[in-house]
């Protein structure tokens, strides 16, 4: 075991997946040398040299398309997009090519490749580097979504992903790189080192996509979360006093309804939080998928935590992103309905 | 595996394939050696008419077309004969770039604001480009081309304002620093996203063309950006139509940490791209104001005379980091600004100056005092306004504003609930 915030956790896993299995490899802009702007990839240029970790002209498209050519020759690319709000000029080869290969094929050719790209705001980067653009691809047939809220799970979902005979886009929740942000941005950020979920196993592990991890254990009412809305979560819940179970998605596609059904069937209130915009969000599925399974169950109506209909503001970051007073006030609004 | 890999025994006799990855010369821990680059000397390009045939042109990508020789003379026949007040101008305006730039990082370093993104070394492109141009021709630019605004007299006071995020932000505080937006300077909203205003140049000028107007347009990406699919966009359709527009590449040689062979520049030039398209490409030495000049005069009179588009390549290198976020001491050798074989733009066009004796270190000595206390002057007044956070930004409802021309229902409402929130949780202020 070591100590890794979720930057080490995802080399960690990038590291282990390489030295298993030289069909894995990886390459995206300022990923070579340099290591990635958020040093993700560090030392696996040196490593395993310049021809198995490399960068990319700036072409997110040609990333992606490349990525589905090497996955159909038999390789596992893992290429990462620097942001996820320049994910756009690759949509259509996620969306038309990779996405659908396997179908359109009968199965005669796959595009076993991950995607990894950094979302979510709350670091002053404005419209073209906060965006959550989760829902875009949960609404397209053949692609698996995976958001990490930790070290721990993104090292072992991520392994997954690679293993994964499908295309993978894999989140990564920049706002807590370094440590659990819980919304509360004028107080200093807790380093991960001191969360339990820092504590990462040096060797290779995976974890199942589509399995939930229950965050907080609780009677009175079910939070659905993922990423770093699970900390805004944990905290809303402690700063409340209200006995909230908060669930980690940790992938969205799959999606672990079994748990989430379990959870609402027990405590009979709902709360779906998600940092993206609201209309057409993620949040707008499990609000239909608690209704459809748990509608005899909810003793209130499912409230939605969200950011607005809105670009990301620069300056009105923090009247944009959902913080723990305003999940807070969802959970006391539930449980007084 | 693919059936007939390397183990397939058909395939026995041929060679094993290798996968090539470019790599610069070199890197931290080495000296600077720019010792391939080949720079010819000054004034060696033949300047062809305006009207000549696009297939009569094809030598120019590989050329690099330069007025400014090493000792400041004005040589060969690119060279504009500007007069020297005009000349003066050019300096004035990029030394006011670069003390805005070093003010500027200053500030976001103090905390000011959130981002900065500097042009040190590149100041010639936009500025001598803004002078060449029309003041009505529009202006679709990258992030790095500020000159063009200090050119064309934009107070500096609102593009502070904008990198402050106050309350006199024309931008209302939602974008981010440096993404300025000046309708009333010609100067397009810059994006973040990569190329897409290039096409969208092109579009402009095809509009131009379409009512029988007389501005041309022009739109600015990097050696890097040349990459993205959005930059074929514009080439197709600045080709296929004729568009009235230069397409500038400005290849300052680093696109954060990945040089220019990783853009495809390794074994060509970006100039070179053009040809492709039937489109004239020159190739030009972008630290010389006044080859960048006569080639932006070039291109506008084509483009102006109804001969259609032009890339220009402008040949630079980035002296600064790519943002206030990057530390190029990461990747490449600490000395090659120092190196860099065309100089620094400031410096030539003042050496050029005092050369044919319009200038002298005295009048330069007391330029630059009188910039920075300028500048000083304009900082005063944007932070009296406020800088990032402090005070907090006072007017969180207009987030909701020009998602759509008319507010929707559902923003409608959405704004009621924050700002509901607002007054319920923070009476004070700040949290959320």
């Amino acid at each position: 075991m070591a100590r890794m915030n979720m930057i080490q956790a995802v080399n960690s896993a990038m590291d282990v997946a390489m030295a298993r299995d030289p069909k894995v490899l990886t390459f995206g802009q300022d990923v070579g040398y340099f290591g990635g702007v958020f040093r993700c990839t560090a030392g696996l240029q040196k490593k395993y040299g310049k021809t198995r970790c490399f960068d990319t002209p700036i072409a997110e498209g040609g990333i992606v398309a490349a990525a589905i050519g090497m996955g159909v020759y038999g390789l596992r690319p893992v290429v990462e997009i620097q942001f996820s709000d320049y994910i756009y000029p690759a949509v259509d080869q996620l969306v038309s090519e990779a996405a659908r290969l396997r179908y359109r094929s009968a199965g005669g050719f796959t595009a076993p490749i991950t995607l990894r790209t950094p979302s979510g705001g709350g670091i002053f980067g404005g419209q073209t580097h906060s965006q959550s653009p989760e829902a875009i691809f949960t609404h397209v047939c053949g692609l698996t979504t995976v958001i990490p809220s930790n070290p721990y799970d993104a090292k072992g979902l991520l392994l997954a992903s690679i293993e994964d005979d499908d295309p993978v886009i894999f989140f990564e929740p920049k706002r807590i790189y370094n440590g659990p942000f819980d919304g509360h941005h004028d107080r200093p950020l807790t380093p991960w080192s001191k969360h339990e979920l820092s504590e990462v196993p040096e060797e290779y592990y995976t974890l199942p996509l589509g399995k939930a991890r229950i965050a907080r254990a609780g009677e009175k009412v079910t939070v659905i979360a993922y990423g770093t809305m699970v900390h805004v979560c944990l905290a809303a819940a402690e700063e409340t006093g209200v006995d909230a179970e908060v669930i980690d998605l940790r992938s969205l596609l799959p999606l672990d309804l079994d748990t989430i059904v379990e959870s609402v069937k027990k405590t009979g209130r709902c709360v779906v939080v998600h940092e993206a915009t609201r209309t057409c969000g993620y949040g707008a599925e499990l609000v239909s998928l608690v209704q459809e399974h748990c509608f005899y169950n909810l003793e209130a109506p499912i409230e939605r935590v969200t950011g607005w209909d809105t670009p990301y503001p620069h300056a009105y970051e923090w009247d944009y992103f959902p913080g723990p007073k305003r999940v807070g006030l969802a959970l006391k609004k539930v449980l007084e309905a | 595996m693919a059936k007939n890999g390397p183990k397939d025994p058909k395939n026995k006799k041929l060679p094993r394939l290798e996968l090539h990855v470019p790599e610069p010369k070199c890197r931290p821990g080495k000296h600077a050696d720019f010792s391939g680059l080949g720079i010819p000397p000054a004034g060696k390009v033949a300047r062809p008419a305006i009207d000549t045939p696009e297939k009569d042109l094809r030598h120019l990508p590989y050329e690099l077309i330069r007025v400014l020789d090493d000792k400041g003379k004005a040589v060969g026949p690119w060279d504009p004969k500007l007069p020297a007040q005009q000349l003066r101008d050019g300096l004035r305006h990029m030394l006011l770039t670069r003390e805005f730039d070093e003010r500027m990082i200053k500030q976001q370093r103090q905390g000011k604001t959130s981002f900065y993104m500097k042009c040190t070394g590149e100041e010639a492109v936009a500025v001598a480009q803004a002078m060449a141009l029309d003041d009505k021709d529009m202006l679709f630019p990258s992030y790095r081309q500020q000159g063009l605004l200090v050119a064309r007299g934009c107070p500096l006071v609102r593009l502070m304002n904008q990198i402050f995020s106050n309350k006199e932000d024309n931008l209302k505080g939602r974008q981010l620093p440096i993404m300025y937006s000046e309708p009333d300077y010609g100067f397009f909203s810059i994006s973040g996203n990569l190329g897409t205003q290039l096409p969208q140049a092109v579009g402009w000028a095809m509009a131009s063309a379409y009512s029988g107007d007389t501005r041309i347009a022009a739109g600015w990406v990097g050696d890097g950006t040349t990459a993205e699919a959005d930059v074929h966009y514009a080439l197709t359709f600045a080709s296929v139509y004729q568009a009235p527009v230069i397409l500038n590449i400005v290849n300052n040689q680093w696109a954060i940490s990945t040089f220019q062979g990783i853009a495809g520049g390794e074994h060509t030039t970006f100039a070179a791209r053009a040809m492709g398209y039937a489109l004239p490409g020159l190739r030009v030495d972008g630290n010389d104001f006044l080859a960048v000049y006569a080639a932006t005069k070039w291109a506008a009179e084509r483009a102006r005379s109804n001969f259609g588009a032009t890339v220009l390549e402008l040949y630079t290198y980035r002296a600064a980091a790519h943002s206030s976020s990057d530390d190029p001491s990461a990747y490449r050798p600490a000395d090659e600004w120092k190196n860099w074989p065309l100089g620094d733009p400031v410096e030539r066009l003042k050496q050029h100056l005092i050369a044919i004796k319009e200038w002298d270190q005295a009048r330069h000595t007391a330029l630059v005092e009188e910039l920075a206390q300028h500048v000083s002057e304009q900082l005063k007044q944007a932070a009296s306004h406020g800088t990032l956070g402090n005070p907090p930004p006072n007017d969180p409802g207009s987030m909701f504003e020009d998602v759509l021309k008319e507010m929707p229902g559902r923003l409608v409402m959405q704004r009621e609930q924050m700002l509901a929130f607002r007054k319920l949780a923070q009476p004070s202020g700040e949290e959320n």
